[in-house]
C-alpha cells in the first residue's frame, strides 16, 4: 500500500511539473498575475511530492521490500543499513529518482529564494524547470518506473554490486547529481532571458550563484570519486578518462567558464550572449552525460543496465532542451548588445582567454568520449579512446591556462597593464622556478614531469597569494586590509590556489609513485621505498555479508615502526565477487598504500605496496577550490539582495 | 547490446574467480624489460571488461594478454611490433592510443583547429567592436584627484 502511495505521488508530480511548465510561462507572456503567481507554489508542490515518492522507496529499502524489483535486483536483507539507504541510488531507477527529486528541490529554491526576482523572470525561470521536470518525471515513470512490482516476490534480493557497498556511494552520486542538475537553474536563467531578450547585470548577479553553487557540488562530487577509485580499485589510480568520468568532467569545466564570464556580465555589462550560450552547453553536457550513463552506447564502468529504449529517450530530452534552447539563442541572441567596451589587455580579455581554453578542454575531453561511436557509425571500425589520448590532448590546454591565470587575474577592467602585472609577479615567477628546481634535484629520475608540475603549481598558488597581497594596497595597514576584503577576494584566491595544488599533485602522483608488487612469505621482510614493509600473519575474518582475508602488515622505517595496516580482499558469496579492500596509512606528504592479493602455489601471497606522493594534496586542492567558491558564494553582495532594498533573502542552495 | 551483455557477463564469471591484475608471477626479471611491459599493456583495452586497461583488470584474458606481451617483448619484438600483433588478433579495439592517421587525425586536430576558431572569432569580434575611447581624466578631475589623495 505504502509503495503504491509513493507510486501515486511521482505521477501527481507528473502532472504538477506539466501545470507548473505551461501556466506560468502563459502568465508571463499575457501579464497575468495569477498565472504566474502558481509557478512558486508547484515548484513546492512539485519538490513535496518527488520527496514523498523518494521517501516511499527508501523505505521499501529499508525494510527489503522484495516485491518490488528494484529492491530485489540490488538489495538483500544481511546488507548493511548504509547501504540499504545509499542502495537506493545505486542503481539506474533510483538514481534516476533522485536526479528529479534534486531537480525539483532546486525548483522549489527558485522559488523560496526567488522572492525578489521579477515576477515574469521569476515566473518564467520556475516554468523552464518545470519543463524538465516533467521530461524527465515522464522518463522515469515510463521507461524505469522504480515501483514496478513482482508477481512473485522472492524469498531474498541479488544483493548490490560490492564494488558499490562503500561509504562513496552514499556521498559521491548526491553530491555530483546537486551539481549536474543545479546547471538546470543556469540553465532556466538562461532560457527565460532569451525569451525576455533582456540580460543585464541584475540577471548575471541572480544566475551567477546558482552555477558557483552547482560548480561547488560538481567540485566535491568529482573529487569523492576520484578518491573512492583511489582507495576501493586496489592500486591507487584515481582518474582513468574513462566514459562517465569525462561526462562528469564536461560540465564541470564548462560550469568553470560560466562562472568566469558571468563575473565580466556582472561587472561590466559584456560577454551577455556567450555567457548565456554557455548556460545552455553546461547544462546541456549534464545531460549528455545522462545519455552516456544510461544508453549503454558507450562503454562504461559505471554504466547501468543498457537499454537503447531509454537513450531514445534521453537523446529526445537532449535534443528538446538543448535543441530548443540554442534555437531560442539564435533568434535572441542578437539582442544581448555589450555595454562595456574593453581593450585587447584587460581583465575582461583574460576571462575571455580562460573560457576559450576552458571549453576547447571540455571539446577535447567530448570529441575523444564520442569518438568510438563515431567511428563505429561512419566506418564501422571498432575502436578506443583512453588514457593515452586524452594526456597528450587535454594537458596543454590545462597548462596554457595554469600559464596565463596569475597575470589575467592581476589585470585591470577595461584596459590593463602587462608589463607591471608581469614585473609585479616577478619574484613569483623566481620562486617557482626554484621550487622546481628544487623537485629536479630531489627526484631519481629524469622525467620532467615532476618539476614542471611543481613549477607551475607554485606559479598558480604563489600568483594567486601575490594578486590578494596586491590588493592591499601600497602602505599603510595593509594586513588589516588583507583580512578586511571582500569574500570575493578571497574566494578567488582560495579557489587558485587550489587548482595550483591540484595541478602539482597530479604531476606529482603520476612521476613520483612508488610500486612494489611482489609474493611475500610470511614473516618476510621488503624494501617499498624508504619503508620496509612485514607481513606479518594473513587471517580469514566473516563480514555481515561476505567473508574476509585480512593480512596484517606492518610498516617501519630505519626500525621505528610506522604504521599497522591490515589490507583485506573480500568475497561477497551473493554475487560471487571479489574485491580489495586497500589499507592506506593517510601521511601530508605521501600515502603508504598496500594490498593483498591471492595465496600463491609456492606459498606465500602476492602483495602490492605503493608509496603515493602527495596523494592528500590532490582531494585537499579541490576541497580548497569548493571552499573557494563556498567563500565567493557567501560575498556580501549576495548575502545583501541584488539591487533590491526589501529583506535581504538568503543565498540559495548553501 | 546482446553481444556487450554477454561480454559483462562473462567478464563477471570470470572475475569470480579470484585473479587480481599484475600479478608477481608474470612478471619478467629483467627490469628494463618488465617496465617496457608494464608501459605497454596499460595503453591497451580489456576486450571483454567496461573500458578498463589489462593492467588494471582481473579478468582472466587480460592475464593471458599481458603474458602475451612479455613473451613477444623476450622474443625480441619491439613495442610496436607487439602492439601490431595483438591489433592482428583482436582488432584495433584494443588500442586505447588510436593510431594518429586517417579518421583519426580529425580527433587529434579537433581540439587545436577549435582552438585557433574560438580565438579567431574572439580577435574577429574584438576587431568589430572598435577600441575603447582614451579615457583620461581631465584637467579638472585629475586637480580634485590630486586633492583627495592628498588628504
Amino acid at each position: 500500500m505504502i509503495v503504491e502511495l509513493g507510486h501515486f505521488a511521482l505521477i501527481l508530480a507528473l502532472m504538477v511539473a506539466a501545470v507548473q511548465a505551461v501556466l506560468p510561462l502563459w502568465g508571463a507572456q499575457t501579464r497575468n498575475g495569477a498565472l504566474m503567481g502558481l509557478a512558486a507554489p508547484a515548484a513546492v508542490a512539485q519538490f513535496l511530492l518527488v520527496a514523498a515518492a523518494f521517501g516511499v522507496l527508501t523505505w521499501a529499502f529499508v525494510v527489503s521490500d522484495f516485491s518490488l524489483a528494484v529492491v530485489t535486483a540490488n538489495s538483500h536483507t544481511l546488507k548493511p543499513m548504509l547501504y540499504k539507504i545509499s542502495g537506493v541510488w545505486g542503481n539506474h531507477e533510483g538514481s534516476l529518482l533522485l536526479w528529479v527529486l534534486i531537480l525539483a528541490l532546486f525548483g522549489a529554491s527558485a522559488a523560496w529564494f526567488g522572492q525578489n526576482l521579477p515576477a515574469a523572470l521569476k515566473a518564467r525561470v520556475i516554468a523552464v524547470q518545470g519543463m524538465i521536470g516533467a521530461a524527465f518525471l515522464a522518463f522515469l515513470i515510463f521507461t524505469s518506473n522504480p515501483f514496478w512490482r513482482l508477481q512473485v516476490p522472492p524469498l531474498d534480493g541479488q544483493d548490490l554490486n560490492p564494488l558499490l557497498q562503500d561509504p562513496g556511494l552514499a556521498f559521491h552520486p548526491p553530491f555530483l547529481y546537486l551539481g549536474y542538475v543545479g546547471l538546470s537553474m543556469a540553465f532556466s536563467f538562461a532560457v527565460a532571458a532569451l525569451i525576455e531578450g533582456r540580460v543585464d547585470a541584475a540577471w548575471a548577479r541572480w544566475v551567477r550563484p546558482w552555477t558557483l553553487a552547482a560548480w561547488i557540488f560538481l567540485t566535491i562530487g568529482i573529487a569523492l570519486g576520484s578518491w573512492w577509485a583511489y582507495y576501493e580499485l586496489g592500486w591507487g589510480g584515481f582518474w582513468f578518462w574513462d566514459p562517465v568520468e569525462n561526462a562528469s568532467f564536461m560540465p564541470w569545466l564548462l560550469a568553470a567558464a560560466l562562472l568566469h564570464s558571468a563575473i565580466v556580465v556582472e561587472k561590466r555589462e559584456s560577454l551577455k550572449s556567450w555567457t548565456i550560450l554557455l548556460a545552455i552547453m553546461a547544462f546541456g553536457f549534464s545531460l549528455i552525460g545522462t545519455f552516456i550513463v544510461r544508453s549503454g552506447v558507450i562503454t562504461s564502468v559505471h554504466s547501468f543496465a543498457s537499454d537503447p529504449e531509454r537513450g531514445v529517450f534521453i537523446l529526445a530530452i537532449l535534443a528538446f532542451f538543448t535543441g530548443g534552447a540554442l534555437v531560442l539563442y539564435a533568434a535572441r541572441a542578437g539582442a544581448m548588445e555589450a555595454k562595456g567596451l574593453f581593450a585587447m589587455v584587460s581583465r575582461e580579455s583574460a576571462l575571455v582567454a580562460n573560457n576559450i581554453l576552458l571549453a576547447v578542454a571540455a571539446f577535447v575531453v567530448f570529441i575523444g568520449t564520442i569518438w568510438p561511436l563515431v567511428a563505429e557509425i561512419t566506418s564501422g571500425r571498432s575502436i578506443s579512446v583512453g588514457e593515452p589520448f586524452f594526456n597528450a590532448a587535454f594537458t596543454p590546454f590545462f597548462v596554457a591556462l595554469a600559464v596565463i591565470l596569475p597575470p589575467g587575474a592581476m589585470l585591470a577592467w577595461k584596459r590593463g597593464d602587462l608589463p607591471r602585472a608581469l614585473r609585479s609577479l616577478a619574484p613569483v615567477a623566481v620562486l617557482a622556478v626554484a621550487l622546481g628546481g628544487l623537485a629536479f634535484a630531489l627526484q631519481t629520475g629524469r622525467s620532467a614531469l615532476g618539476p614542471v608540475g611543481a613549477m607551475l603549481g607554485a606559479w598558480v598558488v604563489f600568483g594567486a597569494l601575490r594578486d590578494l597581497w596586491a590588493r592591499t594596497g601600497r602602505s599603510g595597514d595593509r594586513l588589516g586590509r588583507l583580512l578586511r576584503l571582500p569574500r570575493a577576494d578571497w574566494g578567488k584566491a582560495t579557489a587558485h590556489c587550489g587548482l595550483g595544488v591540484v595541478v602539482f599533485a597530479v604531476a606529482a602522483m603520476n612521476a613520483w609513485a612508488v610500486e612494489d608488487i611482489r609474493v611475500a612469505q610470511l614473516g618476510e621482510t621488503f624494501p617499498l621505498g624508504r619503508y620496509e614493509v612485514t607481513l606479518k600473519e594473513v587471517r580469514e575474518e566473516p563480514g555481515p555479508n561476505y567473508t574476509s582475508t585480512t593480512a596484517e602488515m606492518v610498516v617501519t622505517r630505519g626500525g621505528a615502526q610506522v604504521a599497522v595496516l591490515h589490507p583485506e580482499k573480500r568475497v561477497y558469496p551473493v554475487q560471487a565477487m571479489p574485491t580489495t579492500e586497500a589499507a592506506i596509512d593517510y601521511g601530508f606528504l605521501r600515502d603508504l598504500y598496500l594490498v593483498i592479493g591471492d595465496p600463491q602455489q609456492g606459498g606465500g601471497w602476492a602483495v602490492r605496496g605503493y608509496v603515493k606522493p602527495f596523494a592528500n594534496w590532490l582531494w585537499g586542492g579541490a576541497l580548497l577550490m569548493a571552499l573557494g567558491g563556498l567563500l565567493s558564494l557567501t560575498d556580501r553582495r549576495y548575502r545583501v539582495a541584488a539591487g533590491a532594498r526589501r529583506v535581504p533573502a538568503g543565498v540559495p542552495a548553501e | 547490446m546482446s553481444g556487450r551483455a554477454k561480454a559483462w557477463a562473462l567478464a563477471l564469471a570470470l572475475s569470480a574467480v579470484p585473479v587480481f591484475a599484475v600479478q608477481p608471477d608474470e612478471m619478467l626479471a629483467d627490469p628494463a624489460l618488465e617496465a617496457r611491459a608494464r608501459e605497454i599493456s596499460r595503453s591497451v583495452r580489456c576486450p571483454v571488461c567496461q573500458g578498463e586497461s589489462i593492467d588494471d583488470s582481473n579478468a582472466r584474458i587480460s592475464r593471458d594478454l599481458r603474458i602475451i606481451i612479455r613473451e613477444r617483448l623476450v622474443a625480441g619484438d619491439t613495442d610496436q611490433q607487439v602492439l601490431d600483433f595483438l591489433v592482428a588478433r583482436y582488432g584495433e579495439f584494443v588500442l586505447f592510443d588510436p593510431p594518429k592517421s586517417g579518421a583519426n587525425l580529425i580527433l587529434w586536430l579537433a581540439g587545436p583547429a577549435v582552438l585557433l576558431l574560438g580565438g579567431g572569432i574572439a580577435f574577429a569580434a574584438f576587431r568589430r567592436r572598435g577600441k575603447v575611447p582614451e579615457e583620461g581624466l581631465t584637467a579638472e578631475e585629475q586637480a580634485r584627484l590630486e586633492e583627495i589623495l592628498k588628504r
